[in-house]
This record gives structure tokens, sequence and C-alpha cells, in this order.
């Protein structure tokens, strides 16, 4: 899949950045609660991202993102809790410490593939929950209560307000994240981690260090959903251990499957789209109940776990890739000559 | 000593519950190559069967027969309608298929059944079962029922044409075709008896761990972790390690219990079940791969 036109992409920027500022005009319709509503989808792309890095460009699976969400939304919590710490500075703190917990996870992942690594993270999924409670943790951690926390306050006396601010940080955070990621992708590093999703023998042939761009690439992965994890601490300004089950990895998953594996476009809007249906699934239920006469209430996970399956039969690139060949194959059948002149290009250019 | 004995007595009870679900975890293993990760999400949908069946007012015996029943025609018909097609596809398809499973089960159930915590009641008599201090009556009850259900699979699998005929397409389906095995059938089927084991497991814990939407992850779990400790490839093995796994289990509880109360200081409780798990799955995934009874494969590039 080609790159976003670069042009389109300052368009939506633009526009991320100026919509907020249209509250006096529209206030209903950039209402303060829709522009947290955008900023969770925003922490849930930053997620996504990580979880591509790893399985889509990687080819290592994992089920159990939720814990490194977990351990970086803690570790905001626990350093703005006991130490004190401003917001803004717990990101690269959580981004270390996941990078760290992730690349030692990576470790015996190595030895795992496949099956064997999703089963590996499976457990950890599960198992989150119960080592957040553990009771030589419970100082740190709040126990089964949690910490509490305050949201970020507007600094230098901008004429925001606290949803406004929280919007403009997470945007800027994403900003800067996607520009590293698509960075990394670019470069020699990120050719040496697709090498290794692709071929891995062959990788390990022409010398890439497979074992050191693995674990690595596993610490980014985690750096990355870390971010999130802290970004959500501040956001909801509240942590407590149930909220990390084994659902939140779901969640994860169906934003990589919707976006598509392997696209980094496509985790962006694979975030907004589970924030979408999770924050929907009350008015789908209703829906399902008052117009299709279901007898039950349709959850959220349903439509989730109908997805999952139906998009691995129909559109394994994801909605973003799907929708793009969709168009491309419809728009060569209008011009069949297209895809000659392609052809001929590239043998020309080759 | 006799709080010992206890210990060992749930741990066999709990352990014959990890081999039935590590049982169903191999079975569709060894034939198809992949992890079912809803295992236990399905068993749980058997196990809500049932109890509607009770409260409609059928006995808790013929619940049982007709949730298993269920269980095996949802299992083959699953293999048919939605695993069949992506039989060559790449394992992130299959693991997302999975999980896509796993969350339509807990969530179709949470929906018909509400996620309240339901009471499940036990078959088994109190007056005539049981060891008095050791074994409680629904404990003996669930290891009894297992090793029935055990014996049953290993005379089925062991003595009977049909039984041969799925040993041979799984280990080697395309011989098993030209001898005219139909291989298809016999992997759906093989999918509706995991399911049925599943089933059946799901249907005794019940009682113990209470009937919600998400009673089953610990479990699975565990079985996870049984199924690797036998070699994942290995069904008598994996029976085995269930035992070893519920036996450790409450081991690892009685003796941070006991270490709490010599020393005062809290080690590992009931509460970090679930850590030991993940533990013994990464311990036996990174260091003993094929475990303690499995055969090492050696794979030709």
């Amino acid at each position: 899949m080609p790159a976003f036109p670069k042009k389109w992409l300052w368009v939506l920027l633009a526009a991320a950045f100026l919509v907020p500022l249209l509250n006096p005009l529209l206030p209903d319709v950039v209402s303060d609660y829709r522009l947290f509503l955008v900023s969770t989808m925003i922490i849930a792309a930053i997620a996504v991202l990580g979880l591509n890095l790893l399985t889509g460009f990687n080819g290592q699976i994992s089920l159990g993102h939720g814990a490194f969400y977990a351990v970086g939304a803690y570790t905001a919590a626990v350093l703005m809790d006991h130490l004190n710490m401003p917001y803004w500075l717990t990101l690269p703190c959580a981004a270390i410490v996941c990078f760290i917990v992730g690349y030692l996870f990576g470790l015996p992942a190595l030895k795992l593939e496949g099956h064997y690594l999703a089963l590996a993270t499976f457990a950890l999924a599960l198992a989150v929950p119960q080592i957040l409670k553990y009771k030589w943790l419970e100082g740190l951690t709040g126990g089964v209560q949690g910490i509490v926390l305050s949201k970020p306050e507007v600094p230098f006396g901008l004429p925001l307000t606290e949803d406004q601010w929280l919007y403009y940080y997470c945007l800027v955070v994403m900003v800067l994240l996607y520009w590293a990621a698509a960075n990394i992708l670019n470069s020699r590093s990120g050719r040496a981690m697709m090498a290794i999703r692709d071929q891995y023998m062959a990788a390990d042939t022409m010398g890439i260090d497979t074992a050191l761009y693995k674990t690595v690439t596993f610490g980014i992965s985690a750096a990355y959903t870390g971010i999130a994890g802290a970004l959500s601490a501040s956001a909801i300004a509240f942590v407590a251990p149930d909220s990390f089950n084994f659902f939140l990895s779901i969640k994860f998953l169906i934003g990589l499957v919707v976006g598509g594996i392997g696209s980094l476009a496509g985790s962006v809007v694979g975030g907004i789209f589970y924030v979408l249906v999770d924050n929907s699934a009350q008015a789908l239920s209703t829906f399902a109940k008052n117009d299709l006469g279901l007898q039950f209430d349709l959850s959220a996970y349903t439509v989730f776990g109908i997805l999952l399956i139906v998009l691995m039969y129909l559109m394994p690139m994801g909605i973003v890739g799907g929708v793009y060949y969709l168009v491309r194959s419809l728009y060569s059948m209008r011009k069949p000559q297209a895809k000659e002149q392609a052809a001929l290009k590239q043998r020309v250019s080759s | 000593m006799e709080q010992f004995l206890q210990q060992i007595a749930s741990g066999l009870a709990n352990g014959a519950i990890y081999a039935c679900v590590a049982l169903a975890l191999v079975m569709i293993y060894v034939s198809t190559d992949h992890i079912n990760f809803a295992q236990g999400e399905m068993a749980m949908f058997s196990t809500y069967i049932s109890w509607q069946l009770m409260s409609w007012g059928l006995s808790f015996w013929v619940a049982f027969i007709v949730a298993v029943a269920f269980s095996f025609v949802l299992g083959v018909i699953i293999e048919r309608v939605i695993l069949r097609p992506l039989h060559n596809a790449p394992v992130l398809s299959i693991v997302v298929v999975f999980i896509g499973l796993l969350a339509i089960c807990n969530s179709v159930a949470g929906a018909i059944w509400s996620y309240l915590i339901k009471e499940y009641p036990s078959p088994f008599p109190k007056s005539s079962f049981g060891i008095a201090g050791v074994i409680g009556p629904h404990q003996l009850g669930v290891v009894i029922v297992t090793l029935i259900v055990l014996s049953f699979l290993f005379v089925f699998f062991r003595y009977t044409p049909l039984g041969l005929a799925m040993r041979a397409a799984a280990q080697n389906p395309q011989m098993a075709r030209l001898v005219g095995v139909r291989v298809d059938w016999m992997l759906a089927l093989g999918w509706g008896l995991a399911a049925a084991v599943g089933a059946v497991a799901g249907i005794m814990v019940a009682h113990i761990v209470y009937l919600d939407p998400n009673m089953m992850g610990g479990i699975l779990l565990y079985a996870f972790a049984s199924a690797l400790v036998g070699g994942i490839g290995n069904p008598g093995g994996a029976v085995l390690g269930g035992f070893i796994v519920g036996v450790l289990e409450n081991m690892v509880a009685f003796a941070g219990n006991q270490i709490e109360k010599a020393t005062g200081v809290y080690i590992i409780g009931n509460g970090e079940k679930l850590t030991v798990a993940l533990i013994i799955v990464i311990f036996v995934l990174t260091v003993r791969p094929a475990g303690l009874f499995g055969r090492v494969v050696v794979k030709r590039v």
C-alpha cells in the first residue's frame, strides 16, 4: 500500500488542530465531551500503533498488549501520585519502563513463534489484573481501589478548557509518535524488521541480528502502548486493576485487524473504530432491541467478535487496505490502460 | 497433615477439570495444529445451556447429557463453517478467529443470561459420597466423572474403527485420505468431541467456581499450563499434566499459607493463582517446549 498523500496529511492535521477552536461558533458540535471522546480515540490509536509495530511489521503475535498498557498507566499514576511528577514528564518515564518490560518479555518470546507466542501473551493478559493486585505492590498501586489522579491542568494561562487542552496534548503526542514510527519503518532497521517478518531464515542469513531486532521491536512496541496507557491514566484520572483485563487486549486486536495488519494509517483508523463501537454499544443495543426485534442486549464484544471473524475472511488487509484495493480495482476497471502504463514504467525504470 | 491431604485431594479434583480441558485442547491441536483460545468460553456456554435446561425443570443428568450433545454439535458446526475455509490461512488469522469466537461466546452468554454470578447445583449426594475430612462429595464426584469420560475416550480411540480413523486422520492426513478415511469429517468430529469434553469440565467445575460468563478464564489458563507440562501433542501427557498442575497449584497456595503463618511474610496465596499459571506456561515454553512427556519435534528446513 502506498503512503498516504502528503498533501492530505497536512490538511487532516490542520483540521485536527483547528476544529476545537470552532467551539464558540458551534458549541453543540464541538462540545467538550466530544473532544474528550476524540482524545480517547487518539490514545487508542497510539496503543494499536504499538501493537501493529510488533504484530504487523515484525510478525510477532501478541494477545497481551493490555499488559504493557497497564504498566504504562500504572507507571504514570504512581509517579504522579507518589512523586508529584508533572503529567507530561510521566510519558518518557512510562516509555522507558515499558521498553524495559517489553524487551525482557521479548527474550523468552524469541524462542516462541506463532501459536506459542500467542499463548504466552494470552496468559500474560489474563494474569495482569492479579499481578497489579499483588499484596507487596499494594503500597504503590493502591490494590483493588486503584489510584485517583487529577486531570492535566491547562498551562500558561491558555484560554482552553481542560478537555481541549487534553485533546491537544494527546494529538501532539500522537503526531510525534506516528512520525517516529514512520521514520523507523522507513529506515534500515524498519526494513530489517519487515524482512524478519517475511522471511526469517533469509533475514538471518543476510546478517540481520534477528534476536536483537525482535527483542528491541518488542520493547519499542511495548513503549508505544505504554505511552498510550500513561496518556489514558492522565485523561481518565484514574487507574484500577480490573480495567486492564483480557478484553482490553481484545480491543487492541480488533483495532489492529480493522485498521489493517501492517498499516500505520490503519492503526489510527482501528483505534478510532474500537472506541467508537465501544461508546455506541448502548445505542447499538437499543437499536437492535427496537428496530431489529432482538430479545437480548447486543454488546460491543459481540460486534467485535463477529467483525474479527468476518474481516479475516473478507478483508484480511483490514478496512483501510480493503477499501483501498476496492477503489483501485474500480479505478483500474475504468481505465484499463493505467495498469499497463504502470507495468511499462516499472520495466523502463528497472 | 490432614490439611495437607485435603489440599492434595482438592488439587486432584481441580486437576481433573484441567485434565479435561487440556485434553480438549490437545485433541484439537493434534489434528489441526491450532490452539483453541475459545475452548473455555465454549465450555462456559454449554454450562449455561445445562443451567437453562435445569431451570426449565429437567433433572441434572438429563440436562448434562443434552448440554454435552449440544456442544458436540456446536463444535462440529464451528469446525465445518468457520475453521474449514481457513485451513491454510496464516497463524495470525487463525488466532484472531479464535479470539473472535471467544468474544462472541462470552458476550452472547452475558447478553442472554446476564453477568450476575449464579449458583450451580452439585449432582452428588452429600450422604454417600466423600471421605470425611479429606475429600468432599463434589470433589470426589468430579474426579469419578472425569475418569469415566477419560476412559471412555481411551476406549473409543484405542478400540473402535472410528477412533482409529480419527487417529489416522490426525497423524497422517494424506495417507489416511488414500486409504479412504474422510479426513475432513474426522477433523470435525474431533472438534465436536473436544467441545463435548470441554462441556463436561465446565459443568463439573461450575459448582466450585459458580456460574458466570468469565468463569473459565483462569481454568483455561491452567489447562494450557497442563497441556504444556504434559507435552501439547500428547493426550495422555495432557491428562497427567492436568493432575500435576492441579496439585501443584494447591501446593503453592498451601506452602505460601504455611510460610505466612510461620514467618508472617506474605509471599504467595490464592490471589496469585493466575500468575502461577503464567509462570508455568512461560517456564515450560522456554525451558522445555516439548513438555515432560512430549517428543522433541525435529524440523527439517
